[in-house]
This record gives C-alpha cells, sequence and structure tokens, in this order.
C-alpha cells in the first residue's frame, strides 16, 4: 500500500514528541492532579499507534525493537509483585506507603510506592495495546 | 582506673541499649525455628521456579544434581526432629493469610506427618540421583524437575497442612504435578490418557473430599484439623456426620487407587521410572492413607468408618494381588502389587478404628496396634517397591523391553540388580530375612483379631489368600525375568549391568530393607510410636501404645499362615499354567476400564451436544446471551431489592450544552441503525464515544475524559485495523423473529441502566463510601481521588484488572499469531 502521507508525517513528527511528554506527565502527575498509570499507558500506547499509522510497521520495528508482549508481562508482573511488598513488612498484601521529601528544585514532594504499582499498570497497558493492534495489523 | 571503670561502664549501658532495642531479632529468631516447617513446604516450590534458569549456564553438569540438594537438605534438616518427636513433643507454627475465613498457612509436625515426610524427602533424593541416570540430557530436564519439584512441595504440603482449606489445594497441586509428569512423554497416546484417567478420577475424588471438608467446617466452625479433632464429640450425631465421611474417603479411595477407582495407577505406568517409582508407589497413591489416618481420630469411631475402609482395603488387596498374577508387563505387575499393598495399608487403618469404637472398649489397645502395623508397612512398602520399581528401570533402561515374555535368564548377566531384585521381591511377598516379614506378620495379627473379635471370619481368610497371590506374582518378578533363558534375539540391547550410579539407590533401598529388619524397633520406637499417639491422642493419654517389634514369636498362628502363604504360593506358580484360564472368566467389557471409557465418551457426546446447542458461532447470538443475563441478574436485583425508588427532585437542572451533546448522540445512534457502510457505522459509534467524554468534561471529571477520550481513539483505530478482515457488511440473520427479540432486549438494557442511574442517588443498596474518599490526602498522600481509589483504596481491583488485560492480549495474539502452519503436523500418536 503506498500513500502519499507527507502531511501525516511531518505532523507526526512533533506531534509523537507532544503526545509522549504528555504521557510522562500524566503517568508522574497522577497521584495529586488528572492522570496516572491507566492514562499514562494508554497515551504512550497511542503514540505508538500514531508511529505505526504515519511510518510503515517494518521501519518502526527497527528503530524501536521492544518486545511488547514482554512489556505487558514485565508491567503485569511489577504490579503483582509490589503487592508483596506489604507482606514483606507485615501489611497488608498490595498495602501502599507514602512519604514527603525535600527535593532541591521540587520543593517538597511526594514519594509513594503507588508509582511503582502504577508503572506496572502503565507498562501493562502499552504492552498489551500494541501487542493487540500490531498482532492484528501484521495478519494481513 | 577511674576513667576506665566509667567507660567499661558506658559501654556495657551501650550494649544493653543495643540490646534492648534489637530485642525483636531474638524474637524472629524464635519465629524462624518454628516457620522451618512451613518453609520446608516453600522451598520446594521455589526451587520448582527457579529450575527454568538453571539450564543454559550449566549444560555440562545434569540439572539432576542441582535439584537433588534440595531432598537432601530438607531431608537432613527434618531428621533432626526426630528426638523431639520421639519425645512427644509437636510443633505447629501459623502464617495468617485469610484469617477472615478461617483459612491460615498452619503447619503442624508430629510424627504421623514426619514419617511421611521422610520419605517424601528420603525417597525424593533417592529418586533424583536414580533419574540422572535414567534420563539423558536430551529429555526436556527443565519440565521433569521443575514437576517433580512442584510435586515434592505439594506433597510436603499436604503432610503437614493443618488447616483443611490449604491441605485441599496442596492435595489437588500433587494430582496437577502427577498429571504432568504421567504425561511427561505426551506425544505418546498412552501418556496423555494415563495422565488424563489419572486426573479425573482423583480430582473427582478430590472434589468429593472438598466437600467433605466444608461439611466439617460447617459443623466444628474451625478450618482446622486439630480443631476438628478435638471438637468432635460435639458434632458426632450432626446428620452431616456421615455425608462427610463418605465424602472424605472417596477423596482418599481415589488417591489411593482403591477398588473400583484402582484403574488409574496401572495406566500411570507410562510415567518415566522415577516417577513411577516416588509418586506412584513410594509417595503420592500414600496420600489417601495419610487422610484416613489423620482423620481416624474424627470418624473411627463410626462402625460405617470401619466396615467401609476395611473392607475396600480388603477387596482392593484381593483384587490387586489377583490380577498382578496376570500381568505380563513388570511395570503393570508392580502398579496392581501397589494397590494391593495400599489395599492391605488401609485395611489396617480401618481394623486400628476399632480401638475407638464403643463396642471394643476393651481391646481397644489391640487393635490400635493394627495402625502400628499399617505405619509399619507403609515405611517397608516404600523401601521395598521403590527398590523393585528402579530395577524395572534398569532392566527397561538397558535392555529396552520389561515384557516378561521377553525377558529371562539376566542374573549372571546383572547380578547385583537381581540381588536388589530378590530383597524387594521376597520382602514383598512377606519373607524373612526382610522388613516386609516383620510388617507381613503384624499384618496377621491384625486380621486375626478383627476375626476373633467376632467381626467376621472372611477377614483374615481374604488376608491371607490374598497373600498368596502376593507370594506368587513376587515370585513371577524375579524368576521369570532373572531366572530361565536368556532371549538375546528378543532384546533391543544386550543385557549388561548398569551403571553404578543408577544401581546406587536400589541399593541404599535394599539395604534399608534388610537393615529394618534387624533393628526394627529404632524406627518403632522413634517414629511409629510417635505418630501412633497422634492417631489416637484419646488412648495415648492413657496408655503406652508403644509397640516392641520382635523377630521370634515362637510357632503361633500368624507363622503358620506365612509358612502357609509359602506352600500355597509355591503350588501355585508351579501350577501358573492350568489354572490362568481363570482370567478369561472376567470379559474385558465388564472390566471397570471399559465401564471408565465409556463414562468418557458419553460424557464428550452430552457436552457436545449441550454446547452445539448454544454456540451458534454467531457473534450476535452470544451478544443476546449476555445482554440478557444482564437484564434478568441486574434487573431481577434491582426489583429483588425494591430500589427502583426515582428521586430526581434533587438533581442538578440540565444545561443547554448538555441538551445539546444529548440530542447529538441521538442522532448518531439512530443513524447507527440506518447506516450503509460499516465505515459510516464505526465513525458514528465514535461520535457516541467522544459524546461521552464531553459529559466527562461537562461534569467536572478530568480523569475520566482522558481516559474516554484516548480509549475511543484507540479502539477506533483498532477497528479500522481490523476493517480489512471483516466481512462483507450486509444482513445476515434472516430469521423473522430476530429483529424483535433484539429491539426487545435493546429496549431492556437501556431502561435497566437508566434506572440504575436515576437509582444510585437515593443510595438505598449500599451506604455511601464517599467519606473514604474525601480523606484521600489523608489516608493515601493522593488528591486526585479518582487515582487514589485506584491505585489505594482498590489496588487489589486494579491489579487483578492488569491481570486480565495480560491475559486478554496474550489471548489475541495466540490467536492470530499460534496457528498450525500449512503442512505441519500435529503432535499426535508416535
Amino acid at each position: 500500500m503506498r500513500t502519499n502521507n507527507v502531511i501525516l508525517r511531518t505532523v507526526s513528527r512533533i506531534v509523537i514528541i507532544i503526545i509522549l511528554t504528555l504521557a510522562v506527565y500524566l503517568f508522574l502527575a497522577g497521584h495529586h492532579a488528572p492522570g496516572g498509570g491507566f492514562i499514562g499507558g494508554l497515551v504512550l500506547a497511542s503514540a505508538f499507534v500514531l508511529l505505526f499509522i504515519a511510518v510503515d510497521m517494518e521501519t518502526v520495528r527497527k528503530a524501536v525493537p521492544i518486545d511488547f508482549k514482554l512489556v505487558a508481562a514485565l508491567g503485569a508482573f511489577i504490579s503483582v509483585a509490589t503487592g508483596f511488598g506489604g507482606v514483606m513488612f507485615g501489611e497488608p498484601f498490595l498495602n501502599q506507603v507514602f512519604g514527603y521529601v525535600e527535593l532541591p528544585f521540587f520543593g517538597e514532594t511526594e514519594l509513594t510506592t503507588v508509582t511503582i504499582f502504577e508503572a506496572g499498570v502503565a507498562l501493562a497497558v502499552v504492552g498489551v495495546v500494541v501487542t493487540i493492534i500490531l498482532s492484528i495489523a501484521e495478519d494481513v | 582506673m577511674n576513667g576506665e571503670s566509667i567507660h567499661d561502664n558506658r559501654t556495657a549501658h551501650l550494649l544493653l541499649q543495643f540490646i534492648e532495642n534489637n530485642s525483636f531479632i531474638y524474637i524472629e529468631m524464635e519465629d524462624l525455628i518454628l516457620l522451618t516447617i512451613n518453609l520446608v513446604i516453600i522451598i520446594p516450590l521455589l526451587a520448582a521456579a527457579l529450575v527454568p534458569f538453571l539450564h543454559k549456564k550449566n549444560s555440562k553438569i545434569h540439572i539432576g544434581w542441582f535439584v537433588f540438594l534440595i531432598p537432601l537438605t530438607l531431608f537432613i534438616l527434618l531428621l533432626r526432629y526426630i528426638p523431639r518427636i520421639a519425645n512427644g513433643e509437636t510443633l505447629a507454627y501459623t502464617v495468617e493469610w485469610i484469617p477472615t475465613y478461617h483459612i491460615n498457612f498452619t503447619a503442624y509436625l508430629d510424627g504421623l506427618s514426619l514419617i511421611f515426610a521422610l520419605l517424601i524427602t528420603g525417597i525424593g533424593a533417592l529418586v533424583t540421583i536414580y533419574s540422572i541416570y535414567y534420563l539423558s540430557s536430551k529429555e526436556n530436564l527443565i519440565h521433569f524437575y521443575t514437576y517433580l519439584l512442584l510435586f515434592m512441595g505439594a506433597m510436603l504440603g499436604v503432610v503437614f497442612s493443618d488447616n483443611m482449606m490449604v491441605l485441599y489445594v496442596f492435595w489437588e497441586l500433587t494430582s496437577i504435578s502427577s498429571f504432568l509428569l504421567i504425561a511427561f512423554w505426551y506425544h505418546r497416546k498412552q501418556s496423555r490418557d494415563g495422565a488424563q484417567k489419572s486426573l479425573l478420577i482423583t480430582v473427582t475424588g478430590g472434589i468429593a473430599m472438598l466437600v467433605g471438608f466444608i461439611m466439617l467446617y460447617y459443623m466444628s466452625g474451625t478450618m482446622s484439623v486439630r480443631g476438628v479433632i478435638s471438637a468432635v464429640l460435639s458434632f458426632q450425631e450432626n446428620p452431616l456426620f456421615i455425608p462427610a465421611m463418605c465424602l472424605i474417603l472417596l477423596g482418599a479411595f481415589t488417591k489411593s487407587a482403591q477398588f473400583p477407582f484402582h484403574i488409574w495407577l496401572p495406566t500411570a505406568m507410562e510415567a518415566p521410572t522415577p516417577v513411577s517409582a516416588y509418586l506412584h508407589s513410594a509417595t503420592m497413591v500414600k496420600a489417601g492413607i495419610y487422610l484416613v489416618a489423620r482423620f481416624t481420630p474424627v470418624f473411627g469411631g463410626e462402625d460405617t468408618w470401619f466396615w467401609l475402609v476395611t473392607s475396600v482395603g480388603l477387596i482392593t488387596l484381593f483384587w490387586g494381588s489377583f490380577t498382578a498374577v496376570r500381568q505380563t508387563d513388570l511395570k503393570a505387575l508392580l502398579a496392581y502389587s501397589t494397590v494391593s499393598q495400599l489395599g492391605m495399608i488401609m485395611s489396617m487403618f480401618g481394623i486400628s478404628s476399632l480401638a475407638l469404637n464403643s463396642g471394643f472398649r476393651a481391646e481397644s489397645v489391640l487393635f490400635s496396634q493394627a495402625a502400628f502395623a499399617a505405619l509399619f508397612h507403609l515405611v517397608n512398602h516404600s523401601t521395598f517397591k521403590g527398590a523393585l520399581f528402579m530395577v524395572v528401570g534398569i532392566v527397561d533402561h538397558e535392555l529396552g523391553t520389561r515384557d516378561i515374555r521377553r525377558l529371562g535368564g539376566l542374573a549372571t548377566l546383572m547380578p547385583i540388580t537381581f540381588t536388589i531384585a530378590i530383597v524387594g521381591a521376597f520382602s514383598m511377598a512377606g519373607l524373612p530375612p526382610f522388613n516386609g516379614f516383620l510388617s507381613k506378620e503384624m499384618f496377621f495379627t491384625a486380621v486375626l483379631n478383627a476375626g476373633n473379635a467376632g467381626l467376621s471370619s472372611a477377614i483374615p481368610v481374604v488376608a491371607w489368600v490374598a497373600s498368596i497371590f502376593t507370594f506368587v506374582y513376587s515370585m513371577i518378578f524375579v524368576f521369570k525375568t532373572f531366572l530361565g533363558t536368556y532371549k538375546a534375539e528378543k532384546l533391543e540391547h544386550p543385557a549388561h549391568e548398569a551403571p553404578y550410579g543408577m544401581l546406587f539407590s536400589p541399593i541404599v533401598l535394599g539395604s534399608l530393607v534388610v537393615l529394618i529388619f534387624i533393628f526394627p524397633n529404632g524406627l518403632g520406637e522413634n517414629l511409629l510410636s510417635p505418630a501412633l499417639a497422634g492417631i489416637f491422642p484419646s488412648l495415648a493419654a492413657g496408655e503406652n501404645l508403644g509397640v516392641h517389634i520382635a523377630l521370634w514369636h515362637g510357632f503361633n498362628t500368624e507363622l503358620m499362615m506365612t509358612i502357609g502363604v509359602v506352600l500355597g504360593g509355591i503350588l501355585l506358580y508351579m501350577t501358573i499354567r492350568y489354572w490362568k484360564n481363570i482370567y478369561r472368566l472376567f470379559p474385558e467389557h465388564w472390566s471397570f476400564n471399559t465401564l471408565y471409557g465409556n463414562i468418557l465418551e458419553q460424557l464428550e457426546v452430552v457436552s457436545r451436544k449441550i454446547t452445539d446447542f448454544y454456540m451458534t458461532g454467531y457473534l450476535r447470538d452470544y451478544m443476546v446471551y449476555i445482554y440478557l443475563f444482564f437484564i434478568l441478574a441486574v434487573g431481577g436485583m434491582v426489583v429483588f431489592t425494591q430500589s427502583y425508588e426515582l428521586e430526581i427532585a434533587e438533581n442538578a437542572p440540565i444545561s443547554e450544552f448538555e441538551w445539546v451533546v444529548a440530542i447529538v448522540m441521538i442522532i448518531a445512534a439512530l443513524s447507527i441503525l440506518f447506516a450503509k457502510s460499516r465505515l459510516s457505522a464505526i465513525l458514528l459509534n465514535s461520535v457516541l464515544g467522544y459524546g461521552v467524554a464531553i459529559f466527562f468534561v461537562l461534569f467536572r471529571a478530568p480523569d475520566l475524559a482522558l481516559t474516554q477520550t484516548v480509549v475511543e481513539t484507540v479502539t477506533t483505530v483498532l477497528f479500522l485495523v481490523a476493517y480489512y478482515f471483516l466481512p462483507e457488511w450486509k444482513k445476515e440473520d434472516t430469521r423473522s423473529w430476530s429483529d424483535k427479540v433484539n429491539l426487545a432486549v435493546s429496549i431492556g438494557v437501556g431502561v435497566i441502566f437508566t434506572i440504575i442511574a436515576l437509582a444510585v442517588q437515593n443510595g438505598k443498596l449500599f451506604s455511601s463510601i464517599s467519606s473514604y474518599f474525601e480523606n484521600s490526602y489523608e489516608l493515601a498522600g493522593g488528591k486526585n481521588i479518582v487515582n487514589t481509589i485506584l491505585g489505594d483504596f482498590r489496588a487489589f481491583d486494579t491489579m487483578l484488572e492488569v491481570v486480565v488485560l495480560l491475559i486478554a492480549g496474550i489471548g489475541v495474539y495466540t490467536l492470530i499469531k499460534v496457528k498450525a502452519r500449512k503442512g505441519d503436523t500435529t503432535l499426535e500418536d508416535e
């Protein structure tokens, strides 16, 4: 399939950077502002989807040689594994801890174990969405 | 001087402070020692998870050597508990798991569980060494040792768990690992069939047992086996008592291959021989016996228990030994022999339960000794049968066959193997100077006691006749294989002695057979007597249950019975060709195997009919099922709880924006019905999705709006990607009523959703949990309520959703990517 998508390609070069930045922002901002692991992961996945649409599949595969099945599995593993963190300290399964740390430049910042959990969620979402779309699209 | 003393004081003070601050370390150490038994269960399971990582780096060393360390370590660890157990101590440690439902990970160590655990780890270690020489490194060793360790952990879990639910889980895990090990050579149809048969039968029994456990829990209010035992007097009259007993016995009988469930054990011989030696003779099949022993204090006083356990045991004993004689495959012979021996142990436990029966109060100590004999024979059986299985494995491995008709005259060519075979088989036949003689004599004592107590004179007679057949097949095993003429032309490889590594384990077991005969009381006093006290706690309090095993009792009835067995056995062995036709009396189509086959076939036919009835292959039909179920379940709930009072007075007024969005969405929804092409339908559908997103924005729910937008985008792309594969867009269902049904279902779903949306306002069904979320900053440190719900308050839901998502992803991937390529042969019957 050979189509003229110069505009899409040019636009997506810039847009993808914005989307990726947004994904990271959403992921980190999650606990206090709108966002979080699930949305962050979805946005990240949509960036990949845009890439796949704008540039052909083979090129992207070469540029981003990641096995997304593994990403999904890793994400699910992290989410489940963080659950045992609480158990190690005699707390219930999936108990989350948070604290506040004074960081230079950022000021008082909250650090919480939810971030690890959410990272797992995000990875799982990215992995699964991209795996599904890729496997359907490559089945032509 | 002065300065120094001050200095000393300060040091001492600091030291004291240090100890005070760190006192928790000592408590934890104490906990850790108690925790050991729980760890004994966990370690093999953890190791099973690690085995796959062993392989690449150490390809030169057989993985088995690493695996071997685990049972060996555990065996030595457990040996160190013997003095404490012999003193009458018991150990228990609980790790709370789901305390709300009384489900806790409690490991309990007493004499009974220690005997089993030592067998599991001891024989496990020997079998691992044996398997190193038995399985070449070309086989899939990772699978083999993973399953083997999985089994070891599960089996230790069965014998150590005090909690019935945990016990049940481990129980089923042994069935599953046995299934995997039987099907180790899964390219062979017989292996798969054997694995399936064993799984179906043992798991059916396991589920019956679970129901029995739940009944016990219902009656006693505790999940702990010890708790049930101590509370048994309070619920003995309960009408569920006998049903619970029968269900638990069903679990025990299926697992221990008791008649008529024994049929799975001979077919399980498709497993590699180390597995047969380990699971299907020494350990797993004895789980049922363990269960009977463990629950004797609960049910032992009942007449039903005595009759069920004893008669099933005796029938199994007879049928197993009778059938073993006709086998031509050495492993099948040993399998039926195992069935028979398990029946013998079972019947002894049945007789021992009379000790708790109120009708036999005077002879209670006498009868309790049957349990001692049972435990003694259980250990002996593991030693001699393990050795015999390994002998068959050696013959099979070195000669390429284990068919008696092709074997013969191996005695001079394989002298060590021959010696072990004689030791094992003579012990099995109950001859001195081997340990089987001692336990066989005690078995005769037990059946004679039962016969003398006026129960049934058939008991000793059946036992005696079965013992004659036991003698006959033991002789067949030794003499047909090792004596007679050597038939080189019928063998795949010329006969020669096995490598020493392969001989090591059977030699150890064979030596134990003799050593236990010479020093039986070391085993008896340190392990068997404490176990006996565990089975009969009520008796042990008043009496000394210890049994002294003597080699020579004088010329008593038992010895006469043994001499009779030998004479009768020799006679039958000599004349076997004249009475062999007796087996033709049992036609093939009457056997339990045929019955099993028929049931399996019928099950498949019926379930196919049911499935074909509703699985039409049309997605729209499945949608109708889902929505119908939704209407019935949710609508029924709304009606049942009468929560359809709709309070709309307090609802916020609807603004112009909302009207506009709503009208746009309604128009889009209606036009989907009249869409001419699929593409326009997809686009109209996304209008609905983005409309919902706009509503979220209007209602100030940025998180939801964001998610909805991105999900909508991604699904639209997905739709477009799949577009290529979809069939032509046309109406396929031409049945006249389908439109009406679809209309009714759609309206039903719409109405129910509307009702739910309006009914949540009155908050009648559940008390509000919003206060929880309002305090999200204090409780979870997050200002975003939605996020704290996902990550903190309901993290468990999120975690499971992630797992479900992963499963869905793998499902899509495998459906599309993993399909048989053209020209690929399927993995069927090689």
